[in-house]
C-alpha cells in the first residue's frame, strides 16, 4: 500500500512549530516555521489544509480527487512527493 | 520589483528585549554601547510594540537580546504576541531560566527556540562565554525543549577555535534532537570587528569547515536542516544583508529605538527613532534611518549599474561603514569593490597572527577604553 515512500495508511500533521495562517496584510496562506515564512501555492494550500492529523492519508487523496474531478492515480504520486518534500523540509511530521 | 505598500510590509522583527546577558561572547552583535536597564522598556510600552507589529504586517518575532529570558515579564510578552496572533521565537543562551519558567513560556504560545552553543569543548566554549558552567546548563536546556515537544535550533558561532569542529557541533545538535542548526560563521561588525585577530579562522580551515557541512547536510538529509553562513571576508558576493534594507525586517533596541539592522548603530550621522515618540508604522515608512538605504537610489553607480542589485541589495551597510569609513560605499565583501583585495589581505593577516586574547562584550567598556580602532581599507 506504499508508494513513493509514504503510507497511504499514515496521518499527516503539521511538525511542531509550523503554522498555517491567512496573513491579513497580504491577503494570502502563509507557512509559519522556525526562522522561516513560505507561501504554498494553490495545490500545496489544498493539501496542507487537510493535514490535521485526523485524516488518512488516502482519505485525504479521496478528498481530493472528488473535489477536483481529477484521475486518482496521478494525484497519489503528486500528494505523496510533495509530502515527502514537506517532510524533508521538518514541516510535515506524520 | 518597485516598493509597493504590500511588499513593504516587514515580515520580521528581532526584538532585543534587554541588553543584560550572563554571557560575554566577544562576537556579540550587540552594540559596543550597550542600553541600561533603566533604559529598558516597559511591560505596556513592548506589548504596544508587539500590537503595533502585527498591525503592520510582521508575521514573526523574535524575542533577543542580550539574555531575554532575564526579563521577569518573558512570559507576558509571549503569550500577548501570540494572543495577536504572532509567530514567537526565542534566542537564548539557556543559562538564565529554570524548568519551571520554561513549561510557562511553553504554556504561553511559544513556538520555537534557538539556543546557542559556544563550541562542544567545554573548557573553551566557556571561556568564549566568559561563564563557567555554562555548558552544562545549556545541555539541560535542550532536553527541557525537547520534553515540552518544541522544535529546537542549536545556533553555533563559529570562529578560529571551535572551525575545527563544525562536525562535533552538528553531531551535538543531532544527539539534542534538534530540527535545525545554524552554522554561522562570525559576521564581523562592533564587538567581533575589534576581536577580529582572536575570531578570525584561516582561509583552508573556512575551506575545509564548508566542506565538511555540506557533507553533513548530505549525510544527515530528512534527520536535521543545516544552515550555513560564511564570513563575508572570504566570499565573492555580498550578502543580502537584512533581505534588503528596510525590506523586511525591523529591530527594535532594549529602549525603544528601531533600526533597519541589529548593527545600524555603528552609522554615527544616522538618527534613530524610538517608538517612546512615533508608532512602528510610522518609523518604518517614513523615518530617515530606513529611507536612506531602502531600495536602489542610493546606491553608488558600481551597484546601480550590477545586475545582482536586487539580490544583493549592495550588500551590508554596516560593513561598508566599517571598512571603508562611509556607509553608502559597496560593500568591500564584493568581488567588484575596489577594495575586496584589502578586505582579503585584513582577513588572512587576522588569520595567520597569533590569536590575542579577548575583549570581553561588556557594559561600560567605552570605544576609547580599550584603544582598539576599527580597521579602515585603503583602495588598492
Amino acid at each position: 500500500m506504499t508508494e513513493g515512500g509514504l503510507a497511504l495508511e499514515s496521518f499527516p500533521r503539521l511538525a511542531p512549530g509550523v503554522r498555517l495562517k491567512f496573513d491579513e496584510t497580504r491577503q494570502q496562506w502563509i507557512v509559519l516555521a522556525p526562522e522561516r515564512v513560505l507561501v504554498p501555492d494553490e495545490t500545496a494550500l489544498e493539501v496542507l489544509q487537510r493535514c490535521d492529523g485526523a485524516t488518512r492519508l488516502d482519505a485525504l487523496i479521496d478528498d481530493l480527487a472528488r473535489s477536483y474531478d481529477a484521475d486518482r492515480g496521478e494525484i497519489t504520486t503528486d500528494v505523496q512527493e510533495l509530502l515527502n518534500g514537506l517532510i524533508e523540509k521538518r514541516l510535515l511530521t506524520i | 520589483m518597485n516598493a509597493t505598500p504590500e511588499t513593504l510590509a516587514p515580515m520580521a522583527a528581532l526584538l532585543e528585549l534587554t541588553h543584560r546577558c550572563p554571557l560575554q561572547c566577544p562576537y556579540c552583535s550587540n552594540p559596543v554601547e550597550l542600553d541600561r536597564a533603566k533604559d529598558e522598556l516597559s511591560t505596556a510600552e513592548w506589548c504596544a510594540v508587539l500590537d503595533q507589529a502585527a498591525a503592520l504586517g510582521i508575521v514573526q518575532v523574535h524575542f533577543s537580546g542580550g539574555e531575554p529570558t532575564v526579563r521577569r515579564d518573558l512570559v507576558d510578552l509571549t503569550a500577548h504576541a501570540r494572543a495577536v496572533g504572532l509567530y514567537t521565537n526565542l534566542i537564548t543562551s539557556g543559562v538564565a531560566i529554570d524548568r519551571a519558567r520554561f513549561a510557562a513560556l511553553v504554556a504561553a504560545g511559544l513556538d520555537h527556540v534557538q539556543l546557542s552553543f559556544q563550541d562542544v569543548d567545554v573548557e573553551t566554549a566557556e571561556r568564549i562565554g566568559n561563564h563557567k558552567g555554562a555548558q552544562a546548563k545549556k545541555l539541560a536546556f535542550a532536553v527541557w525543549v525537547r520534553e515540552e515537544g518544541l522544535p529546537l535550533t542549536i545556533n553555533a558561532v563559529v570562529n578560529r577555535h571551535n572551525v575545527r569542529r563544525v562536525d562535533a557541533l552538528i553531531e551535538m545538535a543531532v544527539a539534542l534532537g534538534a530540527g535545525r542548526v545554524e552554522i554561522a560563521h562570525v559576521q564581523y561588525y562592533g564587538w567581533a570587528l575589534r576581536n577580529i585577530g582572536a575570531l578570525m579562522p584561516t582561509l583552508a580551515d573556512l575551506e575545509e569547515a564548508t566542506r565538511r557541512v555540506e557533507a553533513a547536510r548530505e549525510r544527515l538529509r530528512g534527520r536535521i536542516v543545516i544552515d550555513y553562513v560564511v564570513p563575508d571576508y572570504y566570499a565573492r558576493m555580498p550578502k543580502a544583508c537584512m533581505g534588503g534594507w528596510g525590506r523586511r525586517f525591523l529591530n527594535v533596541t532594549p529602549s525603544g529605538h528601531v533600526l533597519p539592522c541589529h548593527a545600524a548603530e555603528t552609522i554615527p550621522d544616522m538618527a534613530f527613532e524610538s517608538v517612546r515618540d512615533r508608532s512602528l508604522a510610522e518609523i518604518w515608512r517614513s523615518s530617515e534611518a530606513f529611507q536612506r538605504f531602502r531600495g536602489i537610489d542610493w546606491m553608488p553607480e558600481l551597484c546601480r549599474s550590477c545586475d545582482q542589485r536586487e539580490i544583493d541589495w549592495g550588500g551590508c551597510r554596516c560593513q561598508a561603514l566599517a571598512l571603508t569609513g562611509s556607509a553608502a560605499e559597496t560593500d568591500p565583501a564584493c568581488g567588484k569593490s575596489p577594495r575586496h583585495a584589502a578586505l582579503r589581505a585584513l582577513a588572512e593577516a587576522a588569520s595567520a597572527a597569533a590569536a590575542p586574547p579577548f575583549h570581553y562584550r561588556r557594559m561600560g567598556l567605552r570605544s576609547e577604553d580599550d584603544g582598539m580602532k576599527s580597521p579602515a581599507l585603503q583602495t588598492s
